[in-house]
């Protein structure tokens, strides 16, 4: 808004109003801050400096001089300051630990061929392998026992059947709502339904979540008679109540936006308010109905609790009724177990890079989409 | 629009209410049915937490603390998990609105509205407005409480950690992140809605533009801000995925006293309840009490604040 000082500003309040700009700047910088320190726990796994292989390669206790000492420092995985305080017998004796562990492992673990295999590399993240045990290559993700395996396909899987469930189920409601909203209704009928739906969005997650798991599964399984009760179909039709909300309100005010002129027009040319709304109305507002679902994907994709409480058993399966674990799911289920530096750990600070990227592209596809719909509809107002 | 018009045969048609046209009628009433079957997804939640909750819910249950073995329906109690998470969103509001209001101000009454950086900061609300919760549980975990919780720590030399683990006002903190774009839209739009002869009255009368703003512009936009302050503890409360790796506790025997203690919280408290109980039927009364509380305490707010951002909507359409 701008009015303008025609002369310079006192001291104090040029003060105050740099403080004012800086902090104004927070969402930017806390946008920084956060893919910076998400991707700085991540950063040892994308540059493939991790090693989860339960059993190394050893140097013996003799051929300790023949490494130099920054290879023997992370040999012996020390940080540079433990390091610097060790003296030559402490690091003798950590070899020979080193040598001890790797006898004490039972003989058919040691000579495992999966044992020396460092699971955090890309191609075991992405690509199936033939564990010893399997009768043929598959995705898995195991981030417990002895070996550790971190196939992140099955979690993919997971969070795109959840979410596709959703937004099929969500979409086509909330928009048929938007218009119906927006377009159709009588405006007593518009102030009452609007913020009614809007409340939807008040419900806090976990409660869906109860709501889902204890009432929806049953009805759902009653209507499709599968067999798993708790699966990605519950799982995603619950992740629909949340997703409603967002659409709704992003379609709503897209429509809404549309010139009055527009309708009016159509009307006297003799078209139905259903007709003007479809023909006339929907098309000139179809990039912000767009954006609507693509922001809806990205509140889907990140929703935790709810798919959380409903399912989380980690299957490879693009069957809906069967359990699928999510990417939001897998973080908030194991970063209590993951030991804080560790692999696990990494690796799931890596999902949650990964997930940030995914919604941070959405987000900022959406919100283009908008402003710019908005900007065209604006201009040719005037 | 040119294309979608005449494209439509040009039938001869009366008015609206002289022939009757059944694809429209259809196709409304289909709108109208899938607006109708949202709000009875609302209702169906809510009334299915009212009816069963209500029973499981007494004064007892309010304000006993628990002792370890909280599934146990005879004993049990809620009063340090609505404690945990009303000082959580306190704490939180403190952070979070003042840095929202000024960002709201600079964004109407300083910004220029052409200019790349209005734009930038825009993208970046709108765009925390979307970055997942559990993200912001794992910002939490590695900025507040692996950087700068570990740093405050050795400056301090503390003998144990006390900042750099989970904590209270981490968990705040990390809300606070997450809330921002609430407080920020919701006190723009009360500051777009004052006329702005109000400003133009107060400049014309001597006083400086931050003047204007603190005496004239903030008290007329208090019922904005009031909403955005009040929608963003709304969102705070239900919250889970943010606090999970932030300050929650599974357990804790007394209340949390300083910033720096872990806390227990309601909606945690419904994700354990419903998942980790030996006896779903049994706990299943407390689990429905525990969510009417949380439904209740997350909803009145939700409900108060759209009725004043109804009004302050109200005012701004009257302006145009």
């Amino acid at each position: 808004m701008g009015i303008h000082r025609g002369h310079r500003a006192r001291p104090l309040e040029w003060l105050a109003e740099k403080l004012i700009f800086g902090v104004s700047l927070s969402a930017i910088l806390v946008i920084f801050l956060i893919f910076l320190f998400v991707a700085r726990e991540a950063l040892p796994i994308f540059l493939g400096r991790m090693n989860s292989a339960p059993v190394q390669p050893v140097v013996p206790v003799e051929d300790m001089d023949k490494l130099s000492p920054a290879e023997l420092r992370r040999y012996l995985e020390l940080t540079e300051k433990q390091y610097a305080e060790m003296d030559r017998e402490t690091l003798r004796s950590l070899m020979e630990i080193k040598l001890e562990a790797l006898r004490e492992l039972p003989e058919e673990f040691r000579t495992d061929k999966d044992a020396s295999v460092n699971t955090t590399q890309w191609r075991y993240l992405l690509l199936p392998y033939q564990w010893t045990g399997y009768d043929k290559p598959v995705h898995i993700w195991q981030p417990v026992g002895n070996i550790r395996k971190y196939n992140v396909i099955p979690l993919i899987v997971g969070s795109l059947k959840t979410t596709m469930v959703g937004l099929l189920f969500s979409v086509p409601l909330a928009v048929l709502a938007a218009i119906y909203v927006s377009q159709l209704a009588r405006p007593r009928v518009r102030e009452l339904t609007k913020p009614a739906i809007e409340l939807l969005s008040g419900i806090p997650s976990v409660v869906v979540g109860v709501f889902a798991l204890l009432v929806m599964a049953t009805v759902l399984q009653g209507m499709f008679g599968y067999e798993t009760r708790l699966n990605a179909f519950v799982a995603g039709i619950a992740l629909g109540f949340a997703v409603i909300p967002i659409v709704f309100s992003i379609a709503e005010d897209a429509l809404t936006s549309v010139p009055q002129t527009y309708t009016q027009g159509a009307l006297a040319l003799g078209a139905s308010k259903w007709q003007a709304a479809w023909q006339i109305v929907l098309p000139a507002a179809l990039p912000g109905v767009f954006a609507a679902v693509v922001l809806g994907f990205g509140r889907a994709i990140g929703e935790t609790m709810i798919v959380l409480m409903v399912c989380s058993a980690s299957v490879m399966s693009w069957s809906l009724f069967d359990s699928a674990r999510s990417i939001t799911t897998t973080i908030a289920a194991e970063m209590a177990e993951a030991v804080a530096g560790g692999h696990h750990y990494r690796m799931l600070f890596m999902l949650g890079a990964v997930l940030f990227a995914v919604t941070f592209v959405s987000n900022m596809a959406g919100d283009l989409i908008i402003h710019r719909l908005k900007g065209r509809l604006e201009g040719k107002r005037g | 629009m040119t294309a979608t018009s005449s494209s439509s045969p040009a039938r001869r048609r009366g008015f609206q209410a002289e022939r009757f046209d059944f694809s429209s009628f259809f196709f409304s009433g289909l709108t109208g049915l899938a607006t109708v079957l949202i709000l009875a997804i609302l209702v169906a939640i809510l009334l299915n937490i009212v009816l069963n909750g209500w029973d499981g819910l007494s004064w007892r249950f309010i304000s006993t603390i628990p002792r370890k073995d909280f599934f146990d329906p005879d004993t049990t109690g809620i009063l340090p998990m609505i404690i945990g998470t009303t000082i959580r969103v306190f704490v939180m509001t403190l952070f979070v609105i003042p840095v929202g209001v000024i960002t709201a101000i600079y964004l109407t009454e300083y910004a220029s509205h052409t200019s790349p950086l209005t734009r930038i900061i825009r993208g970046a609300v709108n765009n925390l407005a979307g970055v997942p919760s559990i993200v912001f549980g794992l910002f939490g975990a590695g900025f507040f409480i692996n950087f700068v919780g570990r740093n405050l720590d050795a400056v301090l030399q503390s003998a144990k950690p006390t900042w750099g683990q989970p904590a209270l006002v981490w968990a705040s903190l990390t809300l606070a992140v997450m809330t921002l774009p609430v407080v920020i839209v919701a006190t723009e739009e009360s500051l777009r809605a004052i006329p702005m002869g109000l400003r133009e009255a107060s400049l014309a009368l001597g006083a400086t533009k931050l003047e204007t703003i603190l005496k004239i512009v903030l008290p007329q936009a208090l019922p904005g801000i009031m909403t955005g302050g009040i929608l963003a503890v709304s969102r705070a409360a239900g919250e889970v995925a943010p606090i999970l790796f932030t300050g929650v506790a599974y357990y804790m025997a007394s209340l949390p006293t300083r910033l720096t203690d872990p806390f227990m919280d309601l909606g945690y408290h419904v994700y354990v309840l419903s998942t980790q109980s030996p006896n779903i039927e049994k706990t299943r009364p407390i689990l429905y009490a525990t969510v009417l509380v949380l439904l209740v305490l997350t909803f009145a707010l939700n409900f108060v604040a759209i009725l004043i951002r109804a009004r302050v909507r109200k005012r701004l359409r009257a302006l145009h």
